[in-house]
């Protein structure tokens, strides 16, 4: 009764019974998995308790990741934006979201307790998002629930008629697909539409099709924790545009389409293969040498 | 053409890097504790593909031995899981093989040994996001795939005799336990079964109802799909 397959069926469902998104979404996994509205919402906001206590540890850590190519920028930006920001070009909210998505992101490759969302290697959009925008209008931990609803509906579509890996569709499968979801949910917190929080998704997602997974050493690392700090806040601005009533041309079940069109032609170089892209610059290679990685084609062949 | 639930996408709550080199990796050693049944004494795992380049980066070594030890995948643990099981007396080796072509670049076969009890072979993928399924167990061709928190599977092998299956089935019906799915491979006179049951979790006596069956060989509830 609240199935969906795409954008176009979400939102004809929750304008036929005039209900939010994460209404209409909750209430699907209900008569899909037979738990209760208590058992799915308490579930859910384990998640909001995890995505903060993994940004929280993070500011206060400067220890380096498994890698040792990333673990010292949150709490630089932390730092900066106490003493800078009156500097700075972008808000303090946008300033905020890229230090808590970098914080969750460092704590990943630290091996720390994270929120895969929809991947562990994007885990830190949501979160960045989620939590500036919650110190910014106030907004409750049940409204940060209610928007993990939101963002997983997105996701739910995003995977059912594309991909969310980025071995498969580069890394505009997973940081697209975070950024889409991140502005229709906050979208939707902020008061927008169900067609809004359309336009906000198809916003961000259209602006990182065709990009590529191919960090260094094959970790995520390099640019996975920086990309998903700034790659935050284009889902504060597709977000912000959609509420001012900006609307993208082209709708976001064909942006998911398309995502998954581009994904099939990406080589399987730029395909978390560390084979192409950054992950052979020089700066690559010398990482690949120091984790000892091996280049093999091992049930992969078609390769070279 | 996946469905999913919302937790497939929020979730799972892991420790990273990787949802599918690390998340995915203790998850595929979990079904294998669970389908072996028994604490192992030794462990043997065959990386292959992507598992096999990349796998130090990730912990996927660290990973798989976690599953195997039962460790959850927000486990802070699992970082320590050489150290455990070193304590624990249980053996482990990683090793690198190509399992062939048919399978996904994130693959792993994995054998467990304990004394009394039959070597056991599992291969399973890592798929993304942290989904997995198991491609093999034993000789024998499977397709298991959780969808998370949707259907509990129970494995039963069993000998060929005509009749056996509408029995098990019957037994499991009996229950009030409503079967979504069924799949059963066959080699020589043996054969495996898979059942999804809807939200159903048998009871430890239930299970021994269905080995009671004659012909079975063993039964094992995988109840724990979902974490």
């Amino acid at each position: 009764m609240y199935s969906f397959h795409s954008s176009s069926e979400l939102v004809k469902l929750a304008k036929k019974h005039k209900k939010p998104i994460w209404e209409i979404v909750l209430l699907n996994e209900m008569s899909s998995s037979d738990k209760t509205r208590k058992q799915i919402v308490n579930k859910m906001s384990e998640r909001i308790t995890v995505m903060k206590e993994a940004v929280n540890k993070g500011l206060k850590l400067s220890t380096k990741s498994v890698g040792g190519m990333v673990g010292t920028n949150a709490i630089k930006l932390s730092k900066g934006i106490q003493k800078k920001q009156k500097d700075m070009m972008m808000s303090k909210e946008a300033l905020l979201s890229i230090t808590y998505a970098i914080s969750t992101s460092e704590m990943n490759a630290r091996m720390g307790r994270i929120v895969a969302f929809p991947t562990a290697g994007a885990a830190g959009v949501i979160p960045g998002v989620f939590l500036a925008a919650q110190k910014k209008y106030k907004f409750s931990d049940k409204k940060l629930t209610e928007g993990l609803f939101t963002a997983s509906g997105m996701g739910m579509i995003i995977g059912e008629n594309a991909t969310l890996a980025g071995a498969e569709g580069g890394c505009q499968a997973e940081i697209g697909a975070a950024v889409a979801m991140a502005a229709a949910a906050l979208t939707e917190m902020r008061g927008g539409t169900p067609d809004q929080c359309m336009h906000a998704a198809s916003l961000g997602l259209k602006n990182l099709l065709g990009l590529t997974c191919d960090p260094l050493g094959g970790m995520v690392e390099v640019p996975c924790v920086k990309r998903g700090g700034i790659l935050s806040v284009l889902a504060l601005s597709a977000s912000d545009m959609a509420i001012m009533g900006v609307e993208s041309y082209v709708p976001f079940d064909e942006v998911v389409e398309s995502l998954n069109h581009i994904g099939r032609m990406l080589s399987p170089k730029l395909r978390e293969t560390a084979l192409g892209g950054l992950a052979v610059t020089k700066t690559g290679q010398k990482i690949k040498k120091r984790l000892g990685f091996k280049d093999t084609l091992n049930g992969n062949a078609d390769l070279y | 053409m996946p469905t999913y639930s919302v937790f497939d996408i929020a979730g799972p709550i892991m420790v990273g890097p990787s949802s599918s080199h690390t998340a995915g990796a203790v998850k595929i050693g979990q079904i294998a504790r669970a389908l072996f049944d028994k604490t192992p004494t030794k462990v043997t795992f065959t990386l292959h593909g992507s598992f096999a380049t990349v796998y130090k980066g990730h912990a996927t070594d660290r990973a798989l031995l976690a599953g195997v030890m039962k460790m959850k995948t927000a486990d802070s643990k699992i970082k320590e899981s050489f150290k455990l099981a070193d304590q624990k007396g249980l053996k482990y080796e990683f090793e690198i093989g190509d399992l062939g072509m048919q399978f996904h670049p994130n693959t792993v076969r994995i054998t467990l040994e304990a004394k009394g009890r039959k070597k056991m072979s599992i291969v399973g993928s890592s798929i993304g996001g942290g989904k997995i399924e198991i491609k093999k167990i034993d000789e024998f061709d499977v397709d298991l795939r959780g969808v998370a928190g949707k259907y509990l599977s129970i494995v039963i092998s069993h000998k060929k005799r005509t009749g056996i299956i509408a029995e098990i089935t019957a037994v499991i019906a009996g229950f009030g336990a409503n079967i979504v799915d069924i799949q059963s491979s066959r080699i020589a006179e043996k054969s495996l079964t898979f059942l999804n049951l809807d939200n159903y979790r048998p009871t430890l006596q239930e299970v021994l109802e269905i080995e009671k069956i004659p012909g079975v060989l063993y039964v094992r509830s995988l109840t724990k799909l979902a974490k």
